[in-house]
């Protein structure tokens, strides 16, 4: 069964490019080794990787280098994976997530959601999509969300 | 800092019977003058009202909002997120820690 896993890894800040090198291909034969292949790197993935400041100290380390890679595989992949991370050295944390599953479930509820705009958009006798400059202007200037606290109940 | 967490829930249970029931009475008038007074703005789920259908445990921008100074998960009570979102944004908190985007406990 072929699955989506999304695999970040935390490395060591003072781990050389020579290094990061080297882990990326022993993670690549392993996915290879188990009939599995390594996803092209999105924006978003770029954007994530590199060096981060960590919200609490690991041995030590007060920054990480962060890798994102895509993996489609199956379980036994991941099991290994897992397995061998662990005992890899110079490494902070790594985390496995499955994405394939939250992807087209956000993916089936956007399209619900078009869905049902343009329905209810042509029972009101109005195009499907919505027409530039139509409606409220977004402007999220006001609803920053980072106001909860001030209206706290005790 | 556990010292601090037991003397705090210990004394509910351990104040006399008279001094609790002042101090409800207190909080409810607090409460009745606080609602005449101000407007108390409706509290919306901010993942259904900005359609965020993925709560990804990468948003730390995202999800820090709901990550009080304490660094534990701001209550549903406060934040108005709906259940179905609360338990993602849960999910992807406790994720976000593991790999130190976010804070277990901080002060």
């Amino acid at each position: 069964m072929q699955r989506t896993y999304e695999l970040v890894y935390v490395m060591r800040p003072d781990a050389t490019e020579q290094q990061v090198a080297d882990l990326h291909t022993q993670v690549e034969a392993i996915v290879s080794r188990m009939s599995g292949t390594i996803g092209e790197k999105s924006e978003a993935a770029l954007a994530f990787s590199g060096r981060r400041r960590l919200a609490y100290e690991i041995g030590h380390h007060k920054e990480g280098l962060y890798v994102l890679e895509v993996i489609h595989g199956d379980g036994a992949l991941v099991h290994e994976l897992d397995r061998r991370l662990k005992v890899t050295e110079g490494l902070l944390r790594h985390l496995i997530v499955r994405v394939d599953e939250s992807q087209t479930k956000a993916e089936r509820a956007r399209a619900k959601r078009t869905e049902e705009s343009r329905r209810r958009r042509t029972a009101r006798g109005l195009p499907p999509d919505r027409q530039p400059g139509e409606g409220p202007q977004t402007d999220d200037s006001d609803d920053s969300g980072d106001d909860f606290g001030v209206e706290a109940e005790v | 800092m556990a010292g601090i967490g037991r003397g705090r829930s210990g004394s509910p249970s351990g104040g006399a019977g008279g001094r609790g029931r002042a101090g409800d009475d207190k909080n409810k008038d607090g409460k009745q003058g606080q609602r005449r007074g101000l407007f108390r703005r409706r509290k919306v789920c901010k993942f259904c009202a900005d359609k965020i259908d993925d709560i990804n445990y990468k948003d730390v921008k995202l999800l820090s909002g709901f990550v009080p100074a304490r660094g534990k998960v701001l209550p549903r009570r406060i934040s108005g997120t709906c259940a179905k979102h609360q338990r993602g944004l849960r999910i992807a908190i406790v994720r976000a820690r593991q790999l130190a985007l976010l804070p277990y406990a901080s002060d």
